[in-house]
């Protein structure tokens, strides 16, 4: 575990970060950028026209949702069983961005579902279920709010995740059962042109990039934020 | 008695005496029964169709509203790091309570439901199928809610944020639940549901003390 807790130590995670956020920024835009390219030039699908399009920032922002969560996740176990202390700091910095992905899937999905399916919302598994995920986070983060003294914020936050984490595969499978409209995968099964797929995992990879590039910058601002209240608090003592 | 008894007793007492919160729930629950035809018309198809649905959330939203009180009593007055203190470990205390909230809330308006079922025009199998539904399903709203109860508890305004918390939590359970009543308004067997609600209930049983103790530890500073 020594490797882990190198940059537990926030300064030490100060200079990695600085030094790693320039690439994976210019990484990010090079992947979306191309992306984007190979996308708009690809011919338009023979069914959905260029509303295919969609797609490109349909599933990735999906994707990321649900990987943010498991971030948290991640992050939460390594708070409360090992005392990470720079992992509760992680956590509550990925929440935010975690939620925008969800909202993301959401919103694309119910501009995608008006020309394909003719509505913006059905009450599918994966709609439902992901309308849940962002209630998920949002009290998560709510959470966090209420509880003035940090450590115990921290502390409640992490069991909450943990809780959620354990949760949402039966929310999943529950609503699963409960109805389906949306498509399975068709990634892995090989479904999907190769002119299409191509674009796509690309902006997946940009959009996991995007995640971590920002994560990185909301953590470097959480612990200047908290070096700036500390200094503050010395000079008024 | 065990330690484990006393405190079930105690919490049942609690909360039987102090503003009967049974009561309080019960009455709720009849109101939203009651408000439910009042918006969506009282076409007596309609309301069967919908009935297992509506009780459904409209116990698991009266099972809510005393869910905030679970602990906050205990730890405002400081009968909480008593109980803490005692020989009974935290996780069987966690149990106790939930067990207590259960036979004051979950209980009771598992018993009121056929009532409601009946003014619904719900048939009589659908009927049974949702006090079966209740009976097993609404354990794990007490052990879901006693999650969020231990995690708000040092708040001033708990009960709000508590909601946010366990509603999405809970959606198995209504959609197994609410899912088994609609299944035998078709004809179509409603055990399927029913298992997987008790499956969830007995996780959600097994699973909670354990998450609500470390919750209950951390807001007592230990």
């Amino acid at each position: 575990m020594n490797w882990l807790f190198r940059y537990a130590n926030p300064h030490e995670f100060m200079r990695l970060s600085g030094a790693v956020l320039p690439f994976t920024a210019i990484a990010t835009a090079l992947c979306i950028g191309l992306s984007l390219y190979l996308g708009f030039s690809a011919p338009p699908d023979y069914q959905q026209g260029r509303t295919v399009l969609i797609l490109y920032i349909h599933v990735p922002a999906a994707t990321c949702a649900m990987t943010v969560y498991g971030a948290i996740a991640v992050c939460s176990l390594l708070s409360l069983v090992w005392r990470h202390p720079l992992s509760d700091t992680a956590a509550r910095a990925a929440a935010p961005l975690g939620a925008i992905f969800t909202a993301l899937g959401l919103i694309t999905g119910a501009l995608w579902g008006k020309p394909m399916w003719g509505t913006y919302w059905v009450w599918d598994a994966r709609l439902t279920s992901f309308l849940l995920l962002l209630f998920i986070y949002f009290g998560y983060m709510a959470l966090w709010n209420a509880i003035e003294d940090e450590t115990k914020a921290a502390r409640a936050a992490a069991i909450l995740a943990l809780v959620g984490a354990v949760n949402i595969p039966i929310i999943k499978f529950s609503v699963e059962w409960w109805s389906t409209l949306h498509q399975g995968e068709s990634i892995v099964s090989g479904k999907l042109a190769p002119v299409f797929l191509a674009p796509l995992l690309l902006m997946m990879a940009g959009y996991m990039l995007l995640f971590i590039t920002l994560w990185m910058v909301r953590i470097r601002t959480a612990i200047l934020e908290r070096r700036a209240t500390v200094l503050m608090q010395r000079g008024t003592a | 008695m065990s330690p484990f008894a006393t405190l079930l007793v105690r919490d049942v007492k609690l909360a039987a005496r102090s503003g009967g919160s049974a009561a309080l729930a019960l009455s709720f629950f009849a109101l939203v029964a009651t408000l439910m035809p009042l918006g969506v018309g009282a076409d007596l198809r309609l309301l069967a169709r919908i009935a297992g649905g509506v009780l459904w959330v409209g116990a698991v939203l009266a099972a809510l509203l005393s869910l905030d009180r679970l602990f906050q009593g205990d730890y405002e007055d400081g009968s909480l790091d008593l109980i803490a203190l005692s020989p009974l470990p935290l996780e069987l205390t966690a149990l106790a309570k939930i067990f207590a909230h259960w036979l004051s809330t979950g209980l009771p308006l598992t018993l009121l439901s056929p009532l409601l079922a009946l003014m619904f025009n719900l048939p009589p199998v659908p009927t049974l199928v949702l006090f079966v539904s209740l009976l097993i399903g609404t354990p794990a709203v007490s052990a879901v809610g006693a999650i969020g109860a231990s995690l708000t508890l040092s708040l001033k305004r708990g009960g709000l944020i508590l909601p946010l918390l366990i509603l999405p939590l809970l959606s198995p359970a209504v959609i197994f639940g609410a899912g088994a009543v609609s299944a035998s308004m078709d004809g179509l067997g409603a055990a399927g549901g029913l298992e997987l609600l008790a499956a969830f209930a007995f996780g959600a049983v097994l699973l909670s003390p354990f998450a609500t103790a470390a919750c209950v530890r951390l807001n007592l500073g230990g």
